[in-house]
């Protein structure tokens, strides 16, 4: 890579001075050394330091820098930027209310996630020590326990985009099936409970936009399919 | 102006590990406490922690935590106090088990107990041979530990204030810390949170050098508060360079990946190490690796065009265990160094990672302060845990896997010293008139001041200075020079100017109020690395050099000592080590090799 200028479109909406939100389309020249969308918003910000987006840790674990890029949701520190077709269209990530140019209000997706009970539910005394779980055991929770909360897959999924109150959303979903998986959780019948309803858990229609985008490589999709199977399940 | 008042008996800055644990005690206390974080509490740093915790669980092999504590002293190279290194040591099994109820999906051995990986300068009966005592979850343990943290606290009801930025600490005229202001981002509010326990977990202050394995937000936020409010910070010239950030992007390849068997190569393709550390080699300790590593450079046996890196080679091992214990290095390789680690070595080189000084406290997590001839006056209400605190367990040099086990151990036992205070204390103390003038002024400045330099120039400025005048190898002549050039730099911080006036999640703003804690960091560091004339762990001078009067260049007759450095005119006094356990013998100075 060299140096290069790249053209950017990006919403922009302060409601401190904002009737409406636009898109404004900025050019930034870029080093060889800038090869992540992150890169290029840092350099954005320099020129304009009002441009608002969320970031931490600058490397796919922590979640903050979700939006959509291109159409696409993803995350701008794992995006690079030369994959991307210009002008670079960088929206807020969709189905949640915007604050303030790429920042959304992420309340209805942490209640959701809230919703589902997400800590492990063992009512034993603790023993002394670790409790036991096979290699094996362990093992169905790869898959479900790496997610990010970042909203990539929630914020792409139509069931979600229509009943965001209503249904869990793929991150809530992935997240109840870590803890139905886990062998130490004891509260397997309370959790399929909660998700027996027309609306939590069977708002899914399988569209999979949350396994195209998820910037972990996670399937949402599959912990949903398993959770329904568990409900078969216990209903014979 | 009439400024919000919200009453809680604790408020808790910073949401990461150490927060976490103990907003856990606490919550289950009972207490009514508020937990302020600048990002949603699973953004945190402690999320980007990769190779595990150290606890001397002897899983699959024997382990002891006197071997642990005798490690953490040696890691330390002595500036350690060894009463608090005792206390973590020993707490280290029972914190972890705590997780492990919590839910923390570590990965197990064959018998269904917690997975161990050896790490450097780990190592059994007495530094023998490398010992397996760092519990993971893959190279996720810190994602994995600070999920399962959090949803501790969902369980246990805490009350978050999301996307709060903490400003300043409050204290009344008796020095008591009776709350802080912070601000909620989202609206521009400045609100005083008034408090009878007031704990500070907020994390290092990695970017205040150029190239760092730390996040955006690793600005330093508790140790510019506090230094504001007259808390000395203390050992704050010692930084760990992290021997394995990717070349070019700074972003962490843990040491799990030397504990799972990676070799690092220079340009002959030479285990170098070897030369080095015969005895633990790879799995030295961080500081001992990172200087064996710029010497490679230095004269020459870097790889690439400009010989300006290093290889760490795991292209020997099985992919299976590439997949199963190293996945997300894999991906970070891909994505940040455009190698697939399995085929081709990882370009590395030493990057700024950890802070190992902080604000000063004792292992009860009490913030202690200098007055009187005494070193340990508690300073009433006031309690720090986690990378921002200074117990002092890691001395002039941080053991791999030691910072989680620190969170957990400190967090715990602040949260704990916090309840039993509150539980004996009294009712709020007054607040003082004006409470949140000064956070307020210092607001209106950045709103309104015209004429200044841009955040990004200013933090530009600061990293640039630190990296050029403090980093793996210091200079007697660099640091003078750059002990003078941050003060000229801070004069250029203390006239920001941001175009963004909006009173809406204005980023430009917060950066600008970070920036003002960097400097306080970089200043501290810089001042304190000037002063310190030996070489110790990570402080490492040329004009202090390896000789057989001073090995390594450590002098223990002059400099077996504390730095405490003061924000008011960059003074700085020095504290004794505390070289007495608090039940077992003292660790005996020796020189260290490994």
């Amino acid at each position: 890579m060299t140096k290069r200028t790249v053209q950017f479109s990006i919403y922009r909406y302060d409601p401190d001075k904002d009737e409406r939100p636009y898109m404004q389309d900025i050019s930034v020249e870029l080093d060889s050394t800038d090869r992540k969308l992150l890169d290029a918003l840092t350099k954005l910000k320099a020129l304009d330091d009002g441009i608002s987006y969320r970031r931490s840790c600058r490397e796919g674990v922590c979640g903050s820098d979700a939006m959509n890029i291109n159409g696409k949701n993803g995350l701008a520190c794992l995006t690079d930027i030369d994959s991307l077709k210009q002008p670079i269209v960088l929206r807020p990530l969709p189905g949640l209310p915007v604050i303030r140019d790429l920042i959304v209000d992420m309340t209805q997706f942490f209640k959701q996630y809230h919703s589902i009970k997400p800590y492990l539910i063992n009512n034993d005394p603790a023993p002394e020590r670790e409790r036991l779980q096979s290699p094996e055991d362990r093992e169905e929770l790869n898959g479900l326990y790496e997610c990010i909360l970042c909203a990539c897959c929630s914020t792409s999924c139509p069931s979600f985009w229509w009943n965001p109150d209503k249904f869990v959303g793929p991150a809530g979903l992935l997240a109840a099936y870590r803890f139905l998986a886990d062998t130490r959780d004891q509260a397997t019948n309370e959790r399929l409970d909660n998700l027996e309803d027309p609306y939590r858990l069977f708002r899914c229609h399988t569209i999979m936009n949350c396994v195209d985008v998820c910037p972990k490589g996670l399937n949402p999709t599959k912990a949903i399919g398993k959770i329904k199977e568990m409900m078969v399940k216990r209903a014979i | 102006m009439n400024i919000p008042v919200l009453k809680f008996d604790a408020v808790i800055v910073g949401a990461g590990g150490a927060g976490l644990r103990s907003a856990i005690q606490l919550s289950e206390a009972g207490l009514k406490t508020a937990v302020l974080s600048k990002v949603f509490p699973t953004r945190s740093h402690t999320v980007a922690a990769q190779g595990g915790v150290a606890a001397s669980l002897g899983n699959s092999e024997e382990d002891h935590w006197r071997w642990h504590m005798y490690d953490t002293v040696k890691g330390s190279d002595w500036l350690g106090d060894q009463d608090a290194i005792e206390f973590m040591c020993k707490k280290a099994v029972e914190v972890v088990v705590e997780l492990e109820h919590y839910g923390m999906p570590f990965d197990r051995t064959d018998n269904g107990k917690i997975y161990q990986r050896p790490f450097g300068g780990h190592m059994s009966n007495f530094g023998e041979k490398p010992v397996r005592r760092s519990c993971a979850a893959a190279d996720r343990t810190g994602h994995a530990m600070l999920h399962a943290m959090y949803q501790r606290n969902v369980k246990a009801n805490t009350q978050f204030f999301v996307e709060w930025m903490a400003l300043d600490l409050i204290r009344d005229s008796e020095g008591h810390v009776v709350g802080v202001t912070a601000m909620e981002m989202e609206t521009g509010q400045v609100v005083i949170f008034h408090t009878r326990a007031t704990i500070f977990a907020t994390g290092g202050a990695g970017r205040i050098f150029h190239s760092s394995t730390n996040a955006f937000i690793n600005t330093g936020d508790g140790l510019g508060m506090a230094a504001r409010a007259g808390i000395p910070l203390e050992d704050m010239e010692f930084w760990q360079f992290h021997p394995t950030g990717v070349a070019g992007a700074g972003v962490l390849i843990t040491e799990g990946v030397r504990g799972e068997g990676g070799i690092l190569r220079n340009n002959s393709k030479e285990r170098f190490m070897e030369r080095y550390a015969p005895n633990a080699k790879d799995l030295a300790s961080r500081d001992v690796v990172s200087r064996a590593m710029a010497t490679e450079i230095k004269e020459g046996r870097g790889c690439g065009p400009n010989k300006d890196y290093v290889l760490l080679d795991i292209t020997h091992l099985d992919p299976a265990t590439i997949m199963k214990r190293l996945p997300g290095i894999r991906e970070i390789s891909i994505q940040f160094a455009g190698v697939d680690p399995i085929k081709e070595p990882i370009p590395v080189v030493p990057t700024c990672h950890y802070q190992m000084g902080g604000i000063p406290t004792n292992y009860a997590g009490r913030v202690i302060v200098p007055d009187n001839g005494s070193f340990d006056n508690v300073v009433p209400g006031f309690y720090a845990a986690g990378e921002c605190a200074c117990a002092s367990v890691h001395g002039a040099n941080r053991l791999g896997t030691n910072s989680l086990l620190d969170l957990l151990v400190f967090g715990k036992s602040a949260g704990d010293s916090a309840v039993e205070d509150l539980k004996n204390g009294k009712a709020h103390r007054d607040l003082p008139a004006n409470a949140a003038d000064y956070s307020l002024s210092r607001v209106a400045a950045i709103d309104s001041r015209k004429g200044g330099s841009s955040v990004a120039e200013a933090r530009l400025a600061i990293q640039r200075t630190m990296q050029d005048h403090a980093g793996v190898f210091r200079f007697n002549d660099m640091l003078k020079k750059g002990a003078a050039q941050i003060l000229e730099v801070e004069k250029q911080v203390l006239n920001l100017e941001i175009k963004d006036k909006s009173q809406v999640w204005n980023t430009a703003r917060m950066e600008a109020l970070e920036t003002e804690n960097l400097i306080e960091v970089a200043k501290a560091t810089m001042i304190s690395a000037e002063a310190r004339k030996e070489s110790r762990g990570a402080h490492v001078r040329d004009d202090a050099p390896d000789t057989p009067e001073f090995p390594n260049g450590r002098n223990d007759k002059e400099w077996l000592k504390h730095t405490i450095w003061h924000r008011d005119g960059n003074k700085i006094e020095y504290k004794p080590v505390n070289l007495n356990p608090l039940t077992v013998e003292t660790v005996a100075l020796k020189t260290r090799s490994y």
